[in-house]
């Protein structure tokens, strides 16, 4: 892809997500060649770990904000500040105001992030206009829409948008997209037969479809709904699921490289 | 009876995880769960699509309920003067032992026998059944749910629809059971047939009632009016025909105008069931006059705090706006899943892990705002906008700080948090940590087992990480 207008274009720093940086780099490097194609420069800043989610929502607020104060740090030099998660970029957009409601100094600082922080997806529309997808994809596909992407950012349409750009990608979607998978960060270990009860749903839904594919836009849900696919397959209990089921994350798809093994699957 | 025991007087919250486990596995109450998806939410999602100011309506019904409550002691004021200026009595109650008095002692001045009842939540939160019992008074609920549920010896499980957990076989079950003269062979077996049983057991308790107790969707300061709605007309019967009518509410019921209360009214009946109105709506402004047909010759007003202005102390005032439509319970795959029971006390769903903890203490129910994935749904849905996972988080501060968590988890956060501060330290771990869980994941793509992530891999497969990290990655390319 071209990236012509590398020095003209925004300055964007990648924040790449814990889960994204440990578990799926090619994530990363799927949301670096879209930005880029899309005229983007993109920094990822080496001092970045986590968004302070998890401390944050188990009321650990000490550590949520000593983490955000490093985030804040690491990034609001940038134009804009992008995830592959909805989660993650709710996090900075929507709570870390919050989070510093009561701190003088940090208040304009967190709020001058959180206006220019985006969710990957909704970034390359809303912000970019991007319209010339250079993709290709054979296969039908369902999205997932992540709770916090969904109703904390309003990211619905971009994904779909960006999507209707594939060549031969075959949307259908399915009725449990906007119900919630149960991943929940660590309430998927805390209360896991809640969780897997969730899940369990979700992953009927899907099985009504007649999708090859899953995608979506946080990485938690879709380990969440592989990790439950794949062992219903073990259990021998998938009967009404398509065997071929794969999960991924849209920027893959997007970015055109999908062709590596897809979440919870073995190479090759 | 199926149960004996007395739930409201044994909250279960503390044991909420064992609860959820014998939820998750009881096939009746998981088919039952499954119609509140087909029902409320479907009728719900249609309602609000067809009314165009649908969305202005909640907003101003938001405001509405933000400003009275940010004045909740003048507008109870108000309203106290207007119920007595037209006859009736109003009783403030502190908690709910002084609110079981002042009923008993109504009924007893009364010389009550037995007691009709309409749906109430706060006769559930002060257990007035089992006080009236005690004290030789027979109450007898008349919205169809709640007599199930009484005949059941169970608590609601959904705050509108109570008895949604029960099928229509174990009704008939519970019919047959209590309904000692019911002629043998009579059919029970459609819904039609058990209502008009339950009619016709009802009807004489209308009529024999010496006090017929309500709850009380809004109090209506401007005109001292209690007005409840009801889908049944039961509410009607239990407040016009016996000679003394008692109204139960809780501080925060309280609506500044009649103008005001049709707002609410528009947002309540489409987010609780989908209807523009319910069938019934009941406005009672004091006893009976000179000039009335019919209706009770005292009125009297209990109005319960039972902490709810530590509630409104205590960051928690946005609770305060609920309407109890019940939305946030339909909606919640959290209590889709588990459905009421599990909740171990008389609310509830998101409204209710934000309520129960508030007025039973946090002590007794930690694992309640804890139970969310905060996926925001409620919020959604809500006709007054509670903001609920920010309040569920205002909880989840609490726990932690007071340590009411489990250490696991804590001591999990508090090693990640170590990392997560640390880029550095961060990075050097993370890199041979990920290389070491792809290569035990070997050809497959997944583990089947991670001891230290029982909860996912019990049920769940886990992904395999690639193998490096994208930091890692990163900077080698860069070089």
């Amino acid at each position: 892809m071209p990236n012509s207008s590398l020095n003209s274009g925004p300055k964007v720093g990648l924040f790449v997500t814990c889960l994204v940086d440990l578990m799926r780099p090619s994530i990363g490097f799927a949301a670096i060649k879209l930005l880029e194609h899309a005229g983007c420069h993109i920094s990822v800043p080496e001092s970045q770990t986590c968004c302070g989610q998890p401390a944050y929502n188990s009321g650990d607020t000490k550590n949520a904000k000593d983490i955000a104060r490093l985030v804040v740090d690491a990034f609001e030099e940038f134009d804009y500040v992008v995830a592959p998660s909805g989660s993650c970029a709710g996090m900075i957009k929507e709570h870390y105001p919050k989070l510093f409601a009561d701190d003088l100094d940090m208040t304009p600082r967190v709020y001058n992030l959180a206006q220019k922080t985006h969710e990957l997806t909704s970034f390359l529309i809303d912000v970019m206009n991007m319209q010339d997808l250079d993709a290709k994809l054979d296969q039908k596909i369902t999205y997932h829409d992540s709770c916090a992407g969904l109703r904390e950012l309003g990211v619905k349409t971009q994904p779909r948008q960006l999507l209707a750009q594939v060549e031969g990608a075959e949307l259908e979607e399915y009725e449990g997209a906007e119900t919630c998978c149960g991943f929940g960060g660590t309430f998927c270990v805390k209360y896991s037969d809640i969780s897997d009860h969730m899940v369990q749903k979700s992953v009927e839904a899907l099985a009504d479809t007649d999708a090859e594919l899953v995608l979506g836009g946080d990485l938690g849900c879709l380990m969440n709904i592989q990790g439950k696919l794949s062992r219903l397959k073990d259990e021998g209990k998938a009967t009404n699921l398509k065997a071929t089921l794969k999960v991924r994350h849209i920027a893959e798809v997007l970015a055109g490289m999908a062709d590596n093994a897809s979440i919870g699957e073995p190479d090759g | 009876m199926p149960q004996s025991v007395n739930p409201m007087v044994e909250a279960t919250s503390i044991q909420f995880k064992s609860n959820v486990k014998k939820a998750l596995v009881d096939e009746q109450l998981q088919k039952a769960l499954g119609n509140i998806k087909i029902g409320f939410v479907l009728n719900r999602k249609i309602a609000s699509e067809r009314l165009e100011e649908f969305e202005a309506l909640r907003d101003r019904a938001r405001d509405i309920k933000t400003h009275t409550i940010a004045h909740l002691d003048a507008y109870l004021e108000i309203y106290q003067q207007n119920v007595e200026a037209s006859g009736g009595h109003v009783h403030w109650a502190q908690d709910d032992t002084e609110a079981r008095e002042i009923i008993l002692s109504i009924c007893q001045s009364a010389d009550a026998k037995t007691v009709t009842k309409g749906k109430s939540m706060i006769g559930e939160e002060i257990a007035i059944n089992e006080h009236l019992e005690e004290n030789g008074v027979e109450p007898i609920e008349t919205d169809l749910g709640e007599y199930i549920i009484q005949l059941r010896g169970e608590a609601p499980s959904h705050i509108i629809a109570p008895a949604c957990h029960v099928s229509k076989d174990q009704v008939a079950d519970a019919f047959r059971e209590t309904h000692t003269d019911l002629p043998e062979g009579r059919s029970l077996e459609e819904p039609d047939e058990l209502l008009a049983e339950a009619r016709a057991m009802l009807r004489d308790k209308f009529i024999n009632a010496d006090v017929g107790i309500t709850g009380a969707n809004f109090l209506i300061a401007e005109t001292g009016t209690s007005v409840i709605v009801t889908n049944e007309g039961n509410g009607d019967l239990t407040q016009t025909l016996p000679k003394v009518h008692i109204a139960l509410a809780s501080i925060e019921k309280v609506v500044p105008t009649l103008e005001d209360t049709t707002t609410l009214l528009r947002v309540l009946a489409r987010s609780a069931t989908g209807q523009e109105m319910s069938s019934y709506t009941t406005f009672s402004t004091g006893p009976r006059r000179a000039a009335d047909l019919d209706g009770p010759a005292e009125y009297h007003v209990v109005i319960l705090d039972n902490g709810r202005t530590d509630l409104l102390a205590g960051n928690f005032s946005e609770m305060l706006r609920c309407i109890r439509c019940g939305a946030c319970l339909n909606h919640c795959p959290v209590y889709n899943s588990i459905g009421g029971h599990a909740y171990g006390w008389v609310y509830p769903g998101p409204m209710g892990a934000v309520l129960t903890p508030g007025l039973m203490g946090l002590d007794e129910a930690a694992d309640l705002p804890q139970a969310s994935t905060l996926c925001g749904k409620c919020e959604e849905v809500c006709p007054v906008r509670i903001p609920l996972p920010s309040l569920l988080r205002r909880w989840r501060d609490q726990v932690y700080a007071r340590d009411l968590g489990d250490w696991q988890t804590k001591w999990a956060l508090k090693w990640w948090a170590v990392f997560a501060k640390r880029p550095a330290l961060y990075h050097f771990f993370a890199g041979p940590k990920m290389r070491m869980l792809a290569s035990w994941a070997k050809k497959q793509g997944h583990l089947k087992s991670i001891p230290s992530l029982k909860g996912w891999t019990n049920s769940r497969n886990f992904p395999a990480p690639q193998g490096k990290t994208f930091q890692q990655m990163w900077k080698e390319q860069k070089k």
